[in-house]
């Protein structure tokens, strides 16, 4: 857990280790915790050695999609004659997760390792750190980390004396949701407005300037050092779940809980003792009533199913949601469901690039509908069309944001019907007693 | 050149074969089939923005954007199942929204893309009971304005000035449901060719000044000509409204102007609805110029010519067919004509394609002919010949260097101030009224058509100029445009082979035209 708390004992601190100490953010302290070895290692292998490693690790991307790393990697063909990228999605901004955030502020150097590892994987000499445009701090730490490995010819012309060339540079996002869409991201990089592209083609094929592009997650980068590190059967056995989802997973939890904050948990960890015993439980006299486990673009679980699930890719979807980017949001019963979903639409809404009609539209007609609802003004034909405009935004537009939408709306009414049908009835959800009158 | 690959399909049934790398929506197009869209245009490159192109493919996951999706072998496409079609009415649905629905006052109504796809596959009613956004109508400078409330957002306006223009101009400002059409700062739509935008706007969002409120669609005549205010020669409908023409519109020509025509084309009509016109033959009296009819002003000018060494003086407006038969008068005269000239403007993004310096139709055509293009219009009129000023409007030209010829006819729409002396004025409809065909500054020869109703007496140029050749005994049996241009088929060996069956509305270039490209469309792949 992160900083100022210490981490719970049930926790496997592999990425998390370091939290806390200011000492690991610079260049002498993260050498002094066995920095840079994995990178050393790394470049006396070769690029097909280390994407095999990670391919046998099992580690899949962190960003949300779960993709497995080592194969995305593998489609970066080598000697195609053209200049290969690799960006390291830093724009976190799916609500309820800060997973990222923490890393870059404590080991930001564990970061620039990272990326200089995924690079030469790829083939790659450059690589862009794309950060959220909010996160200052990280910023400032991964700035003076890149800084700092250049001085000491960690990356470079000539990095670490290998011979090879790898260039990492943090670029600044302008603080748009959308811009964390791997193609949209590109297109900001790239200094255009940060719409999603048309796939295909795929960033592997044409990213980045239209040169094959591989884009990692933070955490899934930072995880490769200690995998190249400690192998790949290391990486597997930790799991409680494996083979096929691997490792250690950071958790942001916030919401109405004890402890909220960064954990690091291994797969296959059951979700109530994360919850009740990790966390601490509900606040004092409150009980849970719904968890949003993996950022605000899956699907809302209830405590039954939230409850029974384990922690990992496979568990998540058979607990009704998704694993997503790993941040936890709890909510309780002191508040109205309605609310919250109506809360999450006006963000999509608001975040929305407006390119495709579905979710320009759909996004800002949902949260118009969630609010009337919310104020008292609903009428039941509008849970019909909320979700009939759920059906036309899911699977039809250009990127995902729109069916990120639709997911909290669809899953939100079909499994608290209840507390939408109350105040279509004019019945008023009071906060205290947490009953509908 | 290496055989292009085709790819086998089924699109609604029906089996398709097209080259490797078409896209769904243009192989439908060969099958009969519209495929409704909005953001697509051939002429811009790809956006896949509206989403209102999607169809079920076979063994796809996910409804597939046509626009965007490439053929492949043995794809079994649905255009109008259910999955399909429920999808196009949602966004048409969410398109609506928002939408004010103001046709009875919007310039578009009637030719609108939403309209029509939602008569055609929309709901008939709307769930929406929230309140629509609002925007405030913007002038965007030059012809245009923008009716933010109308736009879907399909930004074709945007990537017609970015990647066809090459003039940046527009952008998409705000992003979700407010996004709108914005300028950049201190830009106006003042490209040379930024009018296009109004006719790639598939409803009434972007709307044209000089067209505002003039007319409805559905009042209008479209007739099917060649924009006479260049020697580019790009194809476009002519549209009347109670015979007065009202818009000039591009068709699309993929050898000459692709989709496009240039504002100062588009914009420079009205003289084709001049009031000043001469209305009914006239010959010279006692008492000065008097009406005549047709019979007597014919003979009247055949009496004039007599045997006499004549020169033409030649509009460059004029069709091949009539400047063909002007030469068969001059009887060993000659004739000439000058061209107005101004700046040469080209569209970037389409090669070949300019608003080009020289301002007539049929440049290429008269100098083709045997016309001198001349700066001085009556430099070469002998002492004592007969004058025939043919479509000229001698503006500029001084009376006392008309006093050398022997005698003067007009062969006009207007009366020249300066040929008052003319003995026979016989009147001819202009450029709107009749037709005939024009060669454009690459040779293509291209046929314009009649759209809108001659004054008065008048007749169409090449029936008069016929009338006349017979008058004078020349063997001439005209009773149509084309058979003029047949016989100069003939008898002119740049022309051999041409007729106006193999011309169609496309145009064919002369046999000894230099050789041209077709005007490729703009890369296909999304930016």
């Amino acid at each position: 857990m992160g900083f100022p708390h210490h981490p719970h004992p049930r926790e496997t601190t592999v990425l998390t280790k370091h939290f806390g100490e200011a000492d690991a953010r610079t260049l002498a302290g993260w050498k002094k915790r066995g920095g840079y070895k994995a990178l050393e290692k790394a470049l006396g292998m070769q690029p097909a050695d280390i994407v095999n490693v990670v391919k046998e690790s099992g580690l899949r991307g962190r960003g949300g999609a779960g993709f497995p790393t080592g194969m995305k990697w593998s489609f970066m063909k080598p000697g195609d004659g053209k200049p290969h990228y690799l960006c390291c999605n830093a724009d976190e901004s799916e609500p309820g997760t800060f997973k990222d955030r923490e890393l870059m502020r404590w080991t930001p150097h564990a970061l620039v390792e990272g990326c200089a590892i995924g690079a030469y994987a790829i083939g790659a000499e450059t690589a862009y750190v794309y950060i959220r445009g909010e996160f200052t701090e990280p910023l400032h730490w991964m700035e003076s980390a890149v800084k700092e490995a250049y001085a000491a010819g960690i990356i470079g012309k000539n990095a670490m004396g290998s011979g090879k060339r790898i260039d990492v540079h943090v670029h600044k996002g302008a603080g748009a949701y959308i811009c964390g869409e791997e193609t949209a991201l590109m297109e900001s990089l790239e200094g255009r407005r940060g719409n999603p592209r048309i796939k295909p083609p795929f960033p592997a094929v044409s990213g980045v300037f239209g040169m094959p592009t591989t884009i990692n997650n933070v955490e899934t980068l930072i995880a490769a050092a200690p995998i190249l590190l400690n192998g790949a059967e290391w990486y597997k056995k930790m799991s409680l779940s494996s083979p096929k989802s691997t490792g250690t997973k950071l958790y942001s939890v916030c919401g109405n809980v004890q402890r909220p904050g960064t954990y690091e948990v291994v797969m296959g960890f059951p979700f109530k003792e994360f919850l009740y015993d990790l966390c601490g439980g509900p606040l004092h006299g409150r009980k849970f009533k719904a968890v949003i486990p993996g950022g605000a673009s899956v699907p809302i679980q209830n405590m039954e199913e939230a409850e029974a699930t384990l922690m990992d890719y496979e568990g998540f979807v058979a607990g009704g949601s998704m694993l997503g980017s790993g941040g936890v949001i709890v909510i309780d019963d002191a508040q109205p469901m309605v609310t919250v979903i109506a809360r999450l639409a006006r963000f999509f809404a608001h975040e929305s690039c407006g390119q495709c009609t579905q979710c320009r539209e759909g996004t800002a007609w949902t949260t118009k509908i969630l609010e009337r609802i919310r104020d008292g003004e609903g009428t039941v034909e509008d849970l019909d069309t909320l979700l009939d405009i759920g059906e036309q935004m899911t699977g039809k537009t250009i990127c995902v944001l729109s069916d990120s939408c639709a997911v909290p709306v669809v899953s939100g009414i079909k499994k608290f019907r209840g507390e939408f049908e109350a105040l279509i009835q004019g019945k008023r959800f009071h906060p205290v007693t947490a009953a509908v009158a | 050149m290496a055989e292009k690959k085709m790819v086998n399909l089924t699109i609604e049934g029906r089996p398709v074969s097209v080259v490797e790398g078409t896209t769904i929506l243009e192989a439908a197009k060969t099958a009969g089939i519209l495929i409704p869209h909005y953001c697509y245009h051939p002429g811009l490159p790809i956006a896949g923005v509206c989403r209102m192109c999607l169809v079920e493919v076979e063994k796809a996951p996910k409804l597939a954007p046509s626009c965007a999706t490439t053929v492949a072998e043995g794809q079994v496409v649905r255009v109008y199942s259910d999955k399909s079609l429920d999808a196009r009415k949602g966004v048409l649905e969410m398109l609506l929204i928002n939408h004010p629905l103001d046709c009875p006052i919007c310039d578009q109504s009637g030719e609108c893309e939403l309209q029509d796809y939602t008569y055609q596959e929309g709901r008939e009613d709307s769930r929406y009971r929230e309140p629509k956004r609002f925007n405030p109508a913007e002038d965007f400078g030059g012809d245009v304005i923008y009716v933010p409330n109308r736009c879907i957002l399909c930004t074709r306006c945007v990537r017609f000035m970015d990647d066809v223009a090459h003039e940046p101009t527009l952008n998409v400002s705000e992003r979700g449901d407010r996004a709108l059409i914005g300028k950049f700062e201190g830009k106006d739509l003042t490209h040379p060719w930024a009018a296009n935008v109004v006719d790639l706007c598939p409803v009434g969002a972007l709307l044209s000044k000089d067209f505002l409120n003039k007319a409805r669609a559905w009042e209008l005549d479209r007739t099917a000509s060649i924009c006479p205010n260049c020697t580019q020669g790009c194809n476009v409908i002519m549209e009347t409204r109670e015979n007065q023409l009202v818009r000039m519109r591009p068709r699309p020509n993929e050898n000459v102007n692709a989709f496009f025509m240039c504002d100062w084309g588009r914009l420079n009509y009205r003289w084709m609805n001049e009031k000043n016109r001469v209305e009914h033959p006239m010959v010279r009296g006692k008492n000065g110029l008097a009406a005549s009819d047709w019979e007597a002003a014919i003979s009247a000018a055949a009496r004039a010519l007599n045997g006499k060494k004549v020169f033409v003086a030649a509009s460059p407006m004029l069709s091949n067919e009539s400047l063909y038969l002007l030469t068969q008068l001059m009887q060993g005269g000659s004739g000439a004509f000058r061209v107005t000239e101004g700046e040469e403007a080209p569209l970037p993004g389409v090669e070949d394609l300019a608003l080009r310096r020289e301002r007539a139709a049929n440049v290429y055509g008269a100098e083709k002919l045997g016309f001198n293009k001349t700066k001085d219009l009556l430099g070469g009129l002998g002492q004592g010949d007969v004058l025939v000023i043919a479509g000229e409007d001698l503006a500029g030209i001084d009376a006392s260097s008309v006093a050398r010829a022997g005698d003067v006819i007009v062969i006009g729409s207007v009366l020249p101030e300066a040929a008052g002396k003319a003995s026979v004025v016989l009147p001819i409809a202009n450029y709107s009224e009749e037709e005939g065909t024009v060669t454009n500054l690459r040779g293509r020869v291209q046929r314009f058509t009649q759209a809108k109703q001659a004054p008065g007496e008048t007749r169409p140029s090449w029936l008069v100029l016929g009338d006349l050749l017979g008058a004078i005994g020349k063997q001439t049996n005209f009773f149509l445009p084309s058979e003029v241009f047949a016989q100069l088929a003939s008898s002119n060996s740049s022309f051999a082979g041409l007729s106006y069956d193999s011309l169609g509305f496309k145009g064919l270039p002369l046999v000894d035209a230099p050789p041209t490209s077709p005007k490729a469309p703009i890369a296909v792949a999304a930016r």
